[in-house]
């Protein structure tokens, strides 16, 4: 195993917060990994420092073993990072199929609308297709942001509370998803509140804290953590 | 050296006025986070006010101040608050930009309205024809309490905002609302008193800044440059060095002033008169200082964007370009030369609103300088060589998207609120620098050849006009094929979220140079093909205001929409010329329909073509409607129906009753027949408009026209039951739309309001 991403003591401050005080993890590749913690512990700010949104205070992102910290957001699509937003960030005037096919034609993939068409298909959104994407419910507007995120062709996908909003049987159908893409050589980085939802896909589980990693390891391993269940589970459950 | 003292003391009292403006704007800016362009306007007014109530009906000058800066002011900051754009706070930054833009157009329009240009008392300071010595040099009373003020203004603020309870919330406020409200501020609250008391000090800033230039509408507004320049000194948060780059920039102008009396001053550079540079200082103080902030930062949470426009369909568009050039040489074989020219104008506003599509209606950017690149447009085109040749046309158009681009790409670093500041500094340089440059209009005109094509003479207004709507109609065609396209799809992505955008690979920087040096194309059009005499007062900075305000309120978003703003501007021209009482109304009009743009993001074209679309997908509607038009096209040229009656009727049947011929096909019985009745009456009166109306002048008819298509159009609708649309819209401030009527009807069951 090879790790895709490499995040080095990163730490992110706003004015006298630390919202990162020196996180270190990897994802590996090919894998889904999880990345839990309460509200505030600081993983969608991790995730801005990867897509380059925020720069670390300190530290450094690797990808493929190649420092990315000077590298602008738009740049990165091109070399394989893809995200959704925990709060939507969808394109709200266009229809569902153009939200898509934007990002396909700004991926250069070779037939933009055959690519949006297939990805709208994956996430079960056919139906919506000529929706105003503004309009939709939030469960469908997920499921949009992460069509909308693999028509860019990532490698890495990080996903920002992609379950939440979603009904059950929407969050398995999720979750089978996830798996069908790990197989297709897609790796995820998975932000999720949702726990069984995290325990049934992810091969590893990074545990973020005010701004810390206080835990990592397999979904059996962190289930029994006697700090993650202090600081976390134990209020989840 | 006595001289020198003279010009320094010049310098601090006229930063003195600019720090009171600027820290007005500073102040309401950090409160409610709404950049206020109508804050120079505010301190127009209050001048206006104070010179009525002081020197023309005698108040004493405590009283009047007290009347102006204690109660006027901070009623109109009230207002401004509570009314115009209280209900704009989930809006876009281009609504809410446009708001206070539609703001500055309505008081000008005002001002103008209440105290016309014309010979009026002087407007004299206070203690006028006193002076009192400092170092030598005697200094105004005015001066001195420019001076004091400013000081008395930096004191009180400070001690407003450090040791009162007020004051203490307004900083909570400005450094975290959602915390602030946590601990009992009340943010709308803190954001109204510092509505008010901003207002105050612009009045003060307004009335000081009138005793030294005098009354003049337009440059009393422009203080609010002076303010901005200032504020972004002390980078929209710090007042000490607010306070500062006012000073910096007052002492500027002075040596300026004082240099250009010298005889080592260059009285032109590179051919180019310095005449300009005192003028333009505060303007080429903001353009640096905007070019110089950092580089705005990806935001995540975007306004959600309320404002929407419909992907324009090939076979509309084509029918809508070829009914456009069809009833163009139909109406111009049938009107008289002068409103042919009128015509004109409202064809040349068309292609000018319209160059604001792209720019701000697919990539959601503002310019305040539509009528700058046409003006460059017609100059170009009068300088080049080959006379009205078609290369000559296409090299202007090609030169003016540079320079569009050009200009916009230091900007575009810029967040959507500090480039459309960029491009008003832009507008206003132009027109100082380079507009009233002799070499570029030769004793204040140019002349712009007329296009050469063979067989048609472009100097004649019939084939101007003719010529004009097919360039309007093919403009109109590519945009439609921009908005179709990958670009065009890039352009309203960017607009509606621009960090999804970057995170998919778009670059942002690349993409709003795109858009501005198109829009800056299509705005060279309305230059280069308006040949004739030109003047730069068509191309001035508060003539592309109401440009702006037209196209976002009659739906920036879509072609048809720009085509009726522009049409409504020409009118406007019309109703002016004839009717000059309706002047003031039209003056006014713009402003006001901007700040109803809460309650109708979509604008009124959109309305109209809401009406439109169960028409064009009903192919015997369309038939009818087209037999129709066919019919009255007949009639007119055999004679049976006059010109007037022949344009009332069209527009009777084209908006009032052609939207409800698919309710009417499926309408029976009484109602039916009271609707065709209506319909035939309404028909009957156009027909027989010029027996009716005969001594009624062309405004008064305009007006009657649309007095009764909307009476018509409205009757039937009320009549007949409408087709139920597929999604009820509701315009309301919330922005909710689109909801089905079954969602509509399932939460009205779950709140009650039906059993
Ligand atoms: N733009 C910002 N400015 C100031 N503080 C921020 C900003 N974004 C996030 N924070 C703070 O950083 C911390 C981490 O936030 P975030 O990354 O959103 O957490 P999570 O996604 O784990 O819920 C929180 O304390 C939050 O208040
Ligand atoms: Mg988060």
């Amino acid at each position: 195993m090879t790790a895709l991403l490499e995040i080095r003591s990163v730490a992110v401050r706003f004015g006298g917060v630390m919202a990162l005080s020196g996180v270190d993890l990897d994802v590996q590749k090919d894998s889904i990994t999880g990345l839990i913690g309460p509200n505030g512990a600081g993983k969608t700010t991790l995730f801005n420092v990867i897509c380059g949104i925020r720069q670390p205070t300190t530290g450094v992102v690797l990808l493929d073993n190649k420092e990315i910290n000077g590298v602008p957001t738009q740049k990165r699509s091109a070399m394989g990072i893809g995200r959704t937003f925990q709060r939507l960030e969808l394109f709200t005037t266009l229809s569902v199929f153009d939200n898509v096919l934007v990002a396909a034609e700004l991926a250069r993939v070779s037939n933009p609308h055959a690519v949006a068409r297939e990805q709208i298909e994956l996430l079960g959104l056919t139906d919506r297709t000529d929706t105003i994407a503004g309009e939709l419910p939030t469960g469908s507007a997920r499921l949009l942001e992460v069509a909308r995120a693999l028509a860019g062709r990532p490698r890495l996908l990080l996903l920002d509370e992609p379950a939440s909003g979603l009904d059950d049987v929407e969050t398995q159908q999720l979750g089978v998803l996830l798996q069908q893409l790990k197989s297709l050589g897609i790796t995820v980085l998975l932000v999720e509140h949702d726990m069984s939802l995290i325990m049934k896909v992810c091969d590893q589980i990074h545990v973020l804290d005010l701004g810390n990693v206080i835990a990592s390891g397999t979904p059996d391993q962190i289930q029994h953590n006697p700090s993650v269940i202090d600081a976390y589970l134990g209020a989840v459950r | 050296m006595q001289q020198l003292v003279a010009y320094t003391i010049i310098g601090l009292t006229t930063g003195a006025i600019y720090a009171l403006a600027s820290s007005g704007l500073l102040v309401t800016y950090v409160t409610s986070g709404v950049f206020n362009i109508a804050h120079g306007a505010i301190g127009m007014i209050a001048a206006f006010s104070y010179w009525q109530v002081r020197f023309e009906w005698g108040w004493s000058a405590p009283v009047a101040l007290i009347a102006i800066l204690g109660v006027l002011c901070p009623t109109l900051g009230l207002v401004i608050d509570r009314v115009a754009l209280r209900g704009l706070a989930q809006a876009t930054e281009v609504t809410r930009l446009t708001a206070t833009v539609a703001l500055m157009a309505a008081f000008i329009g005002i001002a103008t309205w209440i105290w016309p240009p014309e010979n009026r008392q002087p407007f004299r300071g206070f203690f006028d024809g006193n002076n009192v010595s400092v170092l030598g040099v005697n200094v105004g009373w005015n001066k001195i309490i420019a001076l004091i003020a400013a000081i008395a203004v930096a004191v009180g603020l400070r001690i407003l905002l450090y040791k009162t309870r007020l004051g203490i919330q307004m900083r909570a406020v400005v450094d975290d609302r959602s915390l602030a409200e946590l601990n009992g501020a009340r943010p709308a609250r803190i954001a109204s008193a510092s509505w008010a008391l901003g207002a105050s000090l612009a009045g003060l800033a307004g009335i000081l800044l009138a005793a030294e230039v005098q009354l003049n509408v337009v440059p009393l507004t422009l203080l609010v440059i002076n303010a901005y320049a200032a504020a972004i000194f002390g980078r929209l948060k710090s007042l000490p060095l607010t306070f500062l780059g006012a000073m910096a920039l007052g002492l500027t102008e002075a040596y300026l002033l004082w240099g250009q009396g010298q005889s080592w001053f260059p009285e032109t550079i590179g051919g180019f008169s310095t005449a300009g540079l005192r003028q333009a200082t505060p303007t080429i103080f903001l353009f640096l200082l905007l070019m110089l902030l950092p580089q705005a930062k990806l935001r995540a949470g975007a306004a959600r964007v309320r404002e929407r426009s419909a992907i324009p369909q090939w076979n509309i568009a084509i029918l809508g370009a070829a009914v456009l050039v069809i009833s163009s040489i139909a109406v111009t074989g049938m009107m008289t030369r002068s409103n042919t020219i009128y015509l004109i104008q409202a064809l040349i506003m068309a292609l000018a609103v319209v160059s604001l599509v792209p720019l701000t209606g697919y990539a959601g950017l503002v310019s305040l300088a539509p009528l700058t690149f046409a003006g460059i447009g017609a100059v170009l085109m009068s300088k080049m060589p080959g006379d009205g040749n078609i290369v000559s046309l296409i090299a202007v158009v090609v030169v003016v998207a540079l320079i569009g681009a050009v200009v916009a790409l230091p900007a575009l670093r810029l967040e959507g609120i500090y480039l459309a500041l960029a491009t008003g500094a832009f507008a206003l340089l132009v027109s100082i620098l380079v507009f009233n440059q002799g070499k570029i209009f030769s004793n204040g005109v140019a002349e712009v050849p007329p296009l050469r094509i063979p067989g048609v003479d472009l100097s004649q207004p019939r084939p101007k006009a003719i010529f004009l709507s097919v360039a309007f109609a093919v403009v109109g065609l590519l945009l439609v094929a921009l908005r179709r396209s990958s670009l065009g799809r890039q352009f309203v992505a960017m607009k509606d979220s621009p960090l999804a955008g970057a995170t998919l690979g778009m670059n942002l920087v690349r993409t709003k140079a795109l858009a501005f040096a198109m829009s800056a194309a299509i705005a060279s059009l309305a230059g280069a093909l308006d040949a004739g005499k030109v003047a730069p007062d068509n191309y001035t900075f508060d003539r592309s205001l109401p440009i702006l305000l037209l196209a976002i309120v009659s739906g920036v978003g879509s072609i048809g929409g720009a085509f009726f703003g522009g049409m409504l501007l020409g009118s406007n021209t019309v109703l002016a010329s004839i009717v000059p009482s309706i002047t003031n109304i039209t003056r006014v009009t713009p402003g006001l329909i901007g700040l109803s743009m809460g309650r109708n993001p979509n604008g009124t074209a959109s309305q109209i073509a809401t009406g439109f679309r169960p028409v064009t997908s009903h192919p015997q509607s369309l038939l009818t409607a087209l037999s129709g038009i066919g019919a009255l096209w007949l009639l007119t040229s055999v004679d049976i129906i006059s010109h007037w009656g022949f344009f009332a009727a069209l527009v009777i049947w084209g908006l009032g009753i052609v939207p409800n011929l698919p309710a009417l096909a499926v309408t029976s019985g009484r109602s039916r027949v009271l609707c065709l009745l209506i319909a035939a009456v309404g028909m009957g009166i156009a027909a027989f408009f010029d027996d009716i109306f005969e001594a009624v002048p062309t405004g008064g008819r305009l007006l009657a026209i649309i007095v009764l298509f909307v009476v018509v159009g409205n009757a039937i609708r009320r009549i007949h039951t409408p087709v139920a649309p597929t999604t009820k819209s509701s315009p309301d401030l919330m922005g909710l739309t689109g909801f089905t009527p079954e969602e509509l009807s399932q939460s009205d069951r779950a709140i009650k309001v039906v059993p």
